[in-house]
């Protein structure tokens, strides 16, 4: 079988959960979003199938052989992570050398030209950049790695707004000339719910929504009126949330789209980002 | 042609109609070619999938085909046959809820028919 299968994966530390019996499926040629809050266990899992943590118990397998303390597998997987595992003193360009020596795969010409792209120097040290243009380093080897499975852990973190937008059209493009399986682990929500396919949401080490973005999003719907028309509407149906303002209320509801609107209500799109609020807010659940 | 990611629409179904926009407006003319899944997808930030579905909406109306290994082209006739599609659509998307509006408001129908005479005019 290919793709990454995780079963029945639980890690603590300590007296915290942060993954509590995972399951779950990546299939091949993706681009899959990995959401979920601060703490809720994304960073853990990455890190579980990347063979750089221990799970306490379960397994993880890529092709159908396990990921653990398996070179042979690990090969095929790319991790672009917040910790850097290259010395800080490190010139930019000894670390694409290096990288190249890991994943012979690296594509040493397109990372050249991307470092020309996001004006950044590879003459520099990595100790020398700033926290977007460190970012900007791990983005250009995971885009240049050519592995078959290419794992993002928030990978736009301190990137201004111009090399955000160039970093997903760089993805699309990769992506769509030469597919791979990619994750993306973010809660920027709303600039990723165009790119990915299939959205994984993780919340307090469990996985609580596993679907395609299309699927997930006709799913959910939200509702205005005034708020005596809103509760006799939402009787017996599932709201996830609710939003007063005056005499207006705004519920957030899981379901089918109604075919129609009863007079005085709104029935409108829910968005991923919203979606994914309402899902994981512990204190209106 | 732009997306709009809060739109009740979904994307593909942006696509598609965008497409056939710039079809109408002589962006792509007939027999020539549009632009790639890889470019349209990059350019919009969207997922190749929702891309090809996006056109093959294009392609089963028979809108755009296929020229193995050069691209998708705009068929000869695609014009008239969006301007066929977009005119029995036409009472859907603007006659029905026009009425529709026109109800909750308490407008007549001899108030609408005035207000159509004075855009006319204009």
């Amino acid at each position: 079988m290919s793709g990454i299968e995780v079963r029945n994966v639980t890690k603590t530390y300590g007296r915290t959960v942060a993954l509590n019996d995972v399951s779950i499926d990546f299939g091949e040629n993706k681009i899959y979003g990995l959401l979920g809050r601060n703490g809720a266990g994304k960073t853990t899992l990455l890190n579980i199938i990347n063979n750089r943590l221990f799970a306490d118990s379960g397994r993880v397998f890529a092709d159908g052989e396990s990921c653990i303390e398996n070179d042979k597998v690990q090969s095929k997987m790319y991790l672009m992570s917040e910790k850097t595992y290259y010395p800080e003193k490190m010139k930019v360009k000894d670390v694409y050398k290096w990288t190249k020596n890991f994943y012979p795969d690296f594509d040493m010409d397109y990372a050249n030209q991307l470092a020309v792209k996001f004006s950044l120097d590879t003459d520099k040290r990595v100790d020398s950049l700033s926290t977007g243009y460190n970012s900007i380093v791990k983005l250009i080897a995971a885009l240049c790695v050519n592995t078959p499975y290419v794992f993002f852990d928030e990978p736009v973190l301190g990137l201004d707004a111009n090399y955000r937008d160039l970093f997903y059209r760089l993805l699309i493009e990769k992506y769509s000339i030469n597919p791979c399986t990619m994750i993306l682990s973010t809660h920027l929500i709303g600039e990723v719910s165009g790119v990915v396919e299939h959205v994984v949401i993780i919340n307090k080490g469990r996985i609580i929504r596993n679907e395609s973005t299309e699927k997930l999003l006709s799913n959910g719907y939200t509702i205005t009126g005034t708020a005596a028309k809103v509760d006799e509407f939402v009787m017996g149906k599932n709201v996830i949330g609710c939003d007063v303002l005056g005499g207006l209320k705004t519920a957030y509801i899981l379901g089918e789209h109604p075919v129609m609107a009863c007079e005085g209500i709104e029935i409108s799109k829910m968005d991923l980002q919203k979606l994914f609020v309402k899902l994981t807010n512990d204190q209106e659940a | 042609m732009n997306i709009d990611f809060n739109s009740e629409k979904p994307i593909f179904m942006q696509i598609a109609e965008g497409l056939e926009d710039a079809i109408l407006a002589g962006a792509f003319e007939e027999e020539g070619q549009i632009p790639s899944i890889t470019e349209i997808s990059v350019m919009y930030k969207i997922n190749p999938a929702t891309a090809l579905k996006g056109i093959n909406i294009l392609v089963d109306s028979g809108i755009v085909y296929k020229k193995r290994g050069l691209g998708m082209f705009v068929k000869a006739g695609a014009v008239k046959q969006i301007k066929e599609i977009r005119k029995e659509k036409f009472f859907e998307d603007y006659i029905s809820s026009l009425i529709e509006e026109a109800g909750k408001l308490g407008l007549k129908e001899n108030d609408i028919k005035e207000m159509i005479e004075r855009g006319f005019r204009r």
